[in-house]
């Protein structure tokens, strides 16, 4: 990577940019590509123009229903998150309790669940078979599971807040901290208090923050695929549903996927350029006092701090335990024997290898996204920090407006015939997922890499470094973090990713997330259990990385 | 008007105030005066409400307020930071504190146009708080304090984000205001420039504890500790080794000095050069040598180093005599009443 970026700077002292116009190749051909072949899909599907796609989806009611669902569900998923989460921010912004920092650590642990992972921990929990509904079921001696959150939008809720709770909380609560305390204290002192003190301080004070979390929960639950492809059952599609079925299922199908796709990108992109919008205005008053968080004193104090922290632990590890829980029990009896079957492949089962082949698959597929996403992203970084190519900011960003499954739809549709065929090439997988991971390397690295003033390296040449030196010992150590931050976010996208990799994804590579899905939908125990069992597995790599970043983040990144 | 007594506070086990006693009379303008760390806001916030003393009371007119909740206070407070509300325009800002207290639309509207005269903002009600400059900030953050006619305003540093010319300026401002409303007032501040401008007494905090409550003449020309005196800049400070005939022996010689004390500080405002070698005039005469002059307009600033190998600092006037080369041997005079026992 060293030499490789020495010759990025050679070529940016010569005026070139060519490798630094890399990342934009890739979206062009990765990107673009497949979105245009989308259109031709949905306008032209046999070579002239047609819009039976969208006459269809016009006339059709099914369809606008879909749209207002998938709305809705979205604006009431992102409300409960916000409402949830605000307190949350309170105390974690105001108060000092011993595991503090490990329970914000594993509060996002759930962002980089992998969303099959999530759906099979509540099915764990809180299904018809589910660890609470056997419990209630034997203690009461009820012959029917009491709870029934099935296919309900219930349990798409509150699987939705399980996901974004912690979004909300970090965006909220790290916004909060660097906000000066006086501007509350003021108020008080002039006679504000209670909930007065919510309406007329915090709540405006935290608007941008607020707005931002928003946004960003409704773009992610907008988009939900997995949770209510799996949890939703035939009730409940969302427009990303809506694109698979119609593309998997219905013969004649593609062209009102490809228009509904076309509606969800404009949607999502309004979304993502207002998003981007809000961070542009969001730096918090840095300069003034910022807020320290203090021991919890009166008991109104502890009690509000320990049941915050008693609903975030709820919250957080309840399905993730019930998920674990399950899947070693069968009928009652602790039992190991998911797992060993792992290995196996019977005769008629419903993959063509053994599920343990999928966890090689993956790991290599997200290694392979790790190098792909850090190396385009790191020189996206470079393209974007300078002031002429700013405008291109948003650019890196759509791919994450862009669903999963419209990215694989895209993919299946567009390089699986000349100029580009690698329908049989297993790379389309990390190919696909390299595309997902990329806006989260941008995003991390970018902002490190401003962060720099231009006084630092400007006093390093001044000393005498080479553009090299400069590289290696001033820039890099500097950005090392956001760069360890961006690399495990590919890998654990790559890992978790579903959308995508349920179109392109071929039966003899299958990634753990489709197994958990193909074996998830399958009747019987042993296929729900080893569903389960994978899940664990699948949980225990994204969440291993994950506390892997957690510790490098703390014991400082900048040394290697 | 305002007692406070026996106030302690703890942070993480760390005493900040280790006892603190002070009466603050009505109309009068009293000034916490430390460096960072010193206790000073501490203090204060403790007696806005903001935070708990371990163990004291705070008394308002024989009324302790202790249990009483900061926005059942009436008191007013300023910030260093201003604090502003940003989402709200200099009317909101100022009209805040009196909606909190259920005025109508009308009354909160006729004392808001009145604070902006007192503070010299008329017709800045619409402004949005981001377009105004330093100075009309701490204005606006003033008349918001001011406007719920607080029983005790208190200010944090209130001028310490502007530039030094804007604060000289700015203080005599606060100062007239203060006292053309007769507000009892507790400012907290490091500088003591500024609590010499704007203080009717001044409270020097070091570590926890009042060291001195005092005007500010009586704390300038008598401080009675080596903290008060080094903080106020007076560093001729001579330790006592011995007595002698009920006399201070140090190493500059014998003085008479309060049998307890600890030391004794050589008031550089008493000392002057001897021009003529011949006239005895004053009390005491130290011979030494100039070892630095620093000119500072109206006078020099001459450190000398006395024979025994310690060195004074004072000021001659730069019009008065002519100032010795430097490493010239030179001698100082001084009279007894600049002699002052230090604890």
């Amino acid at each position: 990577m060293d030499r490789r970026s020495s010759a990025l700077r050679r070529l940016r002292r010569r005026g070139g940019y060519g490798l630094l116009l890399m990342p934009l190749l890739f979206l062009a051909i990765f990107y673009f590509y497949p979105l245009a072949s989308i259109l031709g899909v949905s306008f032209a599907p046999q070579g002239q123009l047609d819009l039976s796609g969208f006459r269809r989806i016009i006339t059709t009611p099914y369809y606008a229903k879909t749209l207002w669902f998938t709305t809705w569900q979205a604006a009431l998923s992102t409300i409960l998150t916000l409402g949830l989460a605000l307190p949350g921010a309170y105390v974690v912004t105001r108060y000092r309790f011993s595991g503090k920092s490990i329970l914000m650590a594993m509060a996002t642990l759930p962002f980089v669940l992998p969303t099959v992972v999530v759906a099979a921990a509540f099915s764990a929990l809180i299904g018809n078979n589910g660890l609470l509904n056997n419990a209630l079921e034997s203690l009461f001696s009820l012959d029917r599971p009491p709870i029934q959150l099935e296919q309900t939008l219930a349990l798409i809720l509150i699987v939705h807040v399980f996901y974004n709770y912690a979004i909300a909380l970090r965006i909220i609560s790290s916004y909060w901290a660097n906000q000066s305390l006086r501007m509350e204290e003021s108020a008080r002192v002039l006679g504000c208090r209670g909930w007065r003190l919510w309406w007329e301080i915090r709540l405006p004070v935290l608007r941008p923050a607020i707005l931002a979390a928003g946004v960003l929960i409704f773009i992610f639950t907008f988009t939900s695929f997995g949770v209510i492809l799996i949890l939703g059952g035939v009730r409940y599609a969302t427009l990303e549903v809506e694109i698979y079925k119609q593309t998997v299922y219905y013969f004649d199908g593609l062209p009102v996927a490809a228009a509904l796709s076309l509606v969800q990108i404009g949607i999502m992109s309004a979304m993502m350029l207002l998003y981007t919008r809000l961070q542009q205005g969001n730096s918090g008053d840095l300069r003034s006092a910022t807020q320290i968080a203090r021991n919890p004193e009166t008991r109104g104090e502890k009690l509000l701090v320990m049941s915050h922290v008693g609903l975030m632990v709820i919250l957080l590890f309840a399905p993730l335990l019930a998920l674990v829980a399950r899947s070693f029990t069968l009928d009652g009896n602790l039992t190991t024997q998911f797992y060993t079957r792992l290995s196996q492949n019977p005769r008629g089962s419903v993959l063509f290898v053994p599920p343990t082949e999928a966890i090689w698959n993956s790991v290599k597929f997200a290694l392979l996204t790790t190098v792909l996403a850090v190396t385009l992203g790191l020189a996206a970084a470079y393209l974007l920090v300078q002031r002429r190519f700013r405008w291109l900011d948003p650019l890196f960003m759509l791919p994450l407006a862009t669903s999963a499954v419209t990215l694989g739809f895209g993919f299946i549709i567009a390089l699986d015939e000349p100029p580009l065929n690698l329908r049989t090439s297993p790379i389309l997988i990390p190919l696909a997922h390299t595309l997902v991971a990329l806006p989260f390397v941008v995003r991390s690295v970018l902002p490190a890499l401003k962060s720099i003033p231009a006084s630092i390296p400007e006093a390093g040449r001044v000393l005498g470094a080479s553009p090299w030196q400069l590289w290696r010992l001033i820039e890099l150590p500097l950005v090392s973090r956001g760069i360890v931050v961006g690399a495990t976010f590919a890998f654990t996208v790559s890992m978790g990713e579903f959308g995508a990799s349920l179109f392109i994804a071929r039966p003899d590579t299958p990634t753990m997330p489709i197994v958990i899905y193909t074996l998830i939908r399958q009747p019987g125990v042993a296929n729900y259990g080893q569903a389960l069992a994978m899940s664990v597995l699948l949980m225990g790599i994204c969440g291993l990385s994950f506390l892997l970043i957690e510790r490098l983040r703390t014991a400082g990144v900048g040394e290697f | 008007m305002l007692k406070i007594t026996g106030i302690t506070r703890q942070f993480d086990r760390k005493p900040v105030l280790r006892g603190v006693d002070l009466e603050v009379a009505a109309g009068e303008i009293v000034c916490l005066l430390g460096a960072s760390g010193s206790g000073k806001t501490t203090l204060l916030r403790i007696i806005a409400g903001l935070e708990r003393p371990d163990q004291g009371e705070i008394i308002i007119d024989g009324r302790v307020m202790n249990a009483i909740a900061v926005h059942d206070r009436d008191f007013g407070l300023m910030f260093q930071d201003f604090a502003l509300f940003p989402h709200k325009n200099v009317e909101q800002n100022i009209a805040f504190g009196l909606r909190m207290r259920g005025l109508s639309t009308s009354a909160q509207h006729k004392i808001v146009t009145e604070m902006l005269e007192i503070v010299g903002l008329k017709g800045f009600e619409k402004r949005d708080v981001s377009e105004l400059s330093g100075g009309e900030k701490q204005r606006v953050a003033l008349a918001r304090s001011l406007a719920p006619q607080p029983r005790l305003l208190m200010l944090d540093e209130p001028l310490g984000s502007l530039d030094a010319s804007l604060r000289e300026r700015l203080v005599m401002d606060l100062h007239d205001i203060i006292k053309r409303l007769g507000l009892t007032a507790i400012y907290v501040t490091h500088d003591q420039q500024e609590a010499f401008a704007i203080a009717d007494r001044i409270a020097i905090m070091n570590a926890g504890l009042i060291e001195q409550v005092d005007t500010p003449q009586a704390i300038y020309a008598m401080p009675r500790t080596m903290f008060a005196a080094q903080f106020l800049g007076l560093n001729n400070i001579v330790p006592i080794v011995n007595w002698v005939d009920g006399q201070a022996k140090t190493a500059l010689g014998n003085f008479p000095a309060d049998r307890t004390a600890q030391a004794i500080l050589i008031h550089p405002h008493g000392v002057t050069l001897v021009d003529d070698e011949k006239k005895q005039l004053a009390d005491y005469r130290l011979r030494g040598s100039l070892k630095s002059r620093i000119f500072l307009g109206d006078s020099y600033r001459l450190k000398v180093e006395i024979d025994m190998g310690i060195e004074l600092v004072f000021k001659s006037s730069a019009m008065d005599h002519p100032i010795p080369v430097i490493n010239a041997p030179i001698t100082l005079q001084f009279y007894v009443e600049s002699v002052i026992s230090l604890w």
